[in-house]
């Protein structure tokens, strides 16, 4: 709006100035009437939700009596001490699962940008690939490359790396499946392009001839790495880890498909006390509980990071 | 000539590109602390030639010595050579302070912050040093590129279009400001441009470079005044090209036949062994006079006459006019305003006259207008 203004009020005769502002005053509620339709999709789609989970939190009663608004703050206590461990348990395995992402996603982002030359558009195709089918059968696809007699279960026990993961915990007797290890490895993979695509992004427009600058400037590869490359895919490290730790934390799939009763997490809970219980303050007292604990997470990595601008 | 303490010299250095050859057995030798331009037209080999000696490049073949100590297969991060790129490549997530520095932190060199202080001072920038580089307007970031390369004292500092993205005003300034520079560190720069002006302005030698080779070597007045190529004539500013015969040689003059006329060229400036010339002649050493005849003495200047006035154009310096020879070639002439006098209209017969040692010949072998327009090329 200032950019259109400008040149009318700008370098006019002092005589006509009274026009410029009256125009500019006829124009100063569009930048507003432009946001309704934002606003009003923040309204109904996330403001009333929220309003309504809250809400739903703070009452008692039971589905078949019906529920009343008493501010029963109670039922959060109660919701955390009962399921302290499957909440920690969450973060712990988004945590795991994004740092695994992470480990995979930049080498992978970085080659498909920067070495991939005329494949790199193929290459991203298969990244996306796997968006195609759904969510839930990926994961069920985990259950057939981790069973029990399968080529993974195979070579584990052939190189004794079975004993090792029994031994740290992560494995269910000698079995991959309804592991703790099958739930952060179907974490990984099902997040793994929410941690690629944006390390691509930020990757694929790094300038490579600030890396011959860097080369030329005495860097050695790895220096030139370290102090171009990598902070100048910040960006892409922080909105990556972002897109995956999120979801992941909340994900009721994973657990629920490729693990046991002692990995459960928090999503599950949530979605067992909305579906089979019917317990909705329970489970939106968690649902509140996850959220809130997410957005003080998110907001101290953001802050530390240093890439306020992204947010 | 043998190679004192931090000559940079290229010996046979080639560069293939599949059955592309970019740069073809190029010999140089570039004394330590002399402003030298690589000057050519886009695709020439000048900036092939300059990624070579920072490393970027590897050579097909020939050899890069610094100071005697061969480098040409020294990873870019090790060689004694620094690049003013011509996007710059600034780094963008640090500070003018922190991208001067780079350089000197990586070879951990001792005082940094009175050196990268010194620096900024010199380029002027002492006042920006927190700003980053998207902060800056272009020609301040041409500074900070200038800056970070040499702070290190580089044995050689390489200079790609330096001055490319800047506008003309800031460019000229910057010529100004680039030689003060290079004249108070005393580092040898090379310095690559297809500008020939830019080239003239600043370099002590200019190597004026086309097809991969080089065709002539030297100080720029001596290249202006006594160009050795066809090429050379016309990349370096511009040049009157007439087709002749050569008619007699004396010890110090030679006299040429011209279409109609004969001209007198030093001895000199003549090619030997040929007979078939290029007579050239520079357009603002041509004095235009109406057909009056013969005020001229006829021991005087080299005259051409019956010329007809075919395009003027008044440029307030000084007056720019085509005119049409007795056998139909169009030579250009500029002509100084220097008394006011009025200018000579289109349709007017005219004379032209030119000193003798003004007057230059080429091998007519060459093709006349190799080296035309392609100055005013932009850089792709």
């Amino acid at each position: 709006m200032t950019s259109a203004a400008g040149p009318i009020t700008a370098g006019e005769p002092p005589a006509s100035a009274g026009l410029g502002a009256k125009s500019r005053r006829r124009f100063a509620g569009v930048p507003y009437f432009l946001l309704l339709p934002g606003l009003l999709w923040l309204a109904v789609f996330f403001v009333i939700p929220m309003v309504f989970l809250l809400s739903q939190s703070l009452q008692t009663g039971t589905l078949e009596t019906g529920y009343r608004l008493t501010f029963h703050f109670a039922t959060y206590s109660d919701a955390l001490s009962s399921f302290g461990h499957q909440f920690l348990r969450s973060f712990e395995y988004a945590f795991l699962a994004t740092l695994l992402a992470l480990l995979i996603g930049y080498p992978l982002a970085y080659a498909i940008a920067l070495k991939a030359g005329r494949w790199k558009p193929v290459l991203l195709v298969m990244v996306v690939a796997p968006f195609f089918t759904s969510f839930l059968l990926r994961t069920l696809a985990w259950q057939t490359i981790l069973n029990s007699d399968g080529l993974v279960v195979r070579f584990f026990r052939s190189t004794h790396l079975i004993s090792l993961t029994r031994a740290l915990g992560w494995t269910n007797g000698d079995q991959l499946l309804n592991s703790p290890l099958a739930v952060v490895t179907g974490l990984t993979y099902n997040f793994l392009p929410f941690m690629t695509l944006p390390l691509f992004a930020s990757l694929d427009r790094l300038d490579p001839r600030l890396l011959e600058a860097a080369g030329d400037l005495y860097a050695t590869p790895l220096t030139a790495f370290r102090r171009v490359t990598l902070p100048m895919s910040m960006p892409g490290v922080v909105a990556g880890t972002l897109l995956t730790f999120i979801p992941a934390a909340g994900d009721f799939i994973n657990s629920q498909l490729l693990g046991n009763p002692k990995t459960a997490m928090i999503g599950q809970v949530i979605q067992g006390y909305f579906l089979r219980i019917n317990d909705y303050p329970t489970a939106a007292a968690l649902s509140f509980a996850l959220m809130l604990t997410i957005l003080v997470l998110v907001s101290v990595y953001v802050r530390r990071s240093g890439t306020e601008e992204l947010v | 000539m043998p190679a004192t303490s931090g000559d940079l010299q290229l010996s046979s250095l080639t560069k293939r590109f599949g059955p592309f050859t970019a740069v073809d057995g190029l010999d140089l030798t570039i004394p330590q602390g002399s402003f030298f331009a690589l000057l050519g037209p886009s695709g020439c080999g000048k900036t092939t030639t300059l990624r070579m000696i920072a490393g970027l490049e590897q050579p097909t073949q020939g050899e890069i010595r610094i100071g005697g100590q061969d480098i040409t297969f020294d990873k870019p991060y090790r060689r004694p050579v620094n690049t003013v790129f011509q996007s710059y490549a600034l780094f963008p997530h640090l500070t003018v302070w922190e991208n001067v520095a780079f350089g000197l932190k990586r070879r951990r060199a001792e005082q940094v912050d009175k050196q990268v202080g010194e620096v900024l001072e010199l380029t002027e920038l002492a006042g920006l040093a927190k700003r980053k580089p998207a902060q800056l307007s272009g020609g301040q970031q041409q500074r900070v590129a200038l800056a970070r390369a040499i702070v290190n004292k580089p044995a050689v500092l390489l200079l790609d279009e330096p001055l490319g993205a800047l506008d003309l005003k800031l460019r000229r300034q910057m010529q100004v400001e680039l030689k003060r520079i290079q004249t108070e560190v005393g580092l040898t720069f090379v310095h690559v441009t297809h500008d020939q002006e830019e080239a003239m302005t600043m370099a002590d030698t200019i190597a004026v470079m086309n097809a991969g080779r080089i065709e002539q070597l030297g100080a720029p007045a001596e290249l202006y005044e006594h160009p050795a190529t066809t090429f050379a004539a016309n990349f370096l500013g511009q040049s009157n090209l007439i087709r002749a015969t050569v008619k007699d040689r004396q010890p110090d003059v030679a006299t040429v036949a011209l279409p109609t006329g004969t001209v007198r060229v030093p001895a000199d400036r003549l090619p030997a062994g040929v007979d078939e010339v290029w007579v050239g002649v520079r357009p603002e050493k041509i004095s235009v006079s109406g057909d009056a005849g013969s005020e001229q003495a006829a021991s005087g200047p080299n005259r051409i006459d019956g010329g007809v006035v075919t395009d003027a154009s008044f440029m307030g310096v000084s007056t720019q006019y085509l005119v049409r020879t007795p056998w139909q070639q169009e030579l250009t002439v500029f002509e100084q305003n220097r008394d006011g006098s009025g200018i000579h209209r289109v349709g007017d017969r005219v004379s032209l006259s030119f000193a003798t040692q003004h007057t230059f010949a080429l091998d007519a072998g060459q093709d006349a207008e190799a080296g035309i327009e392609l100055d005013s090329e932009v850089v792709g």
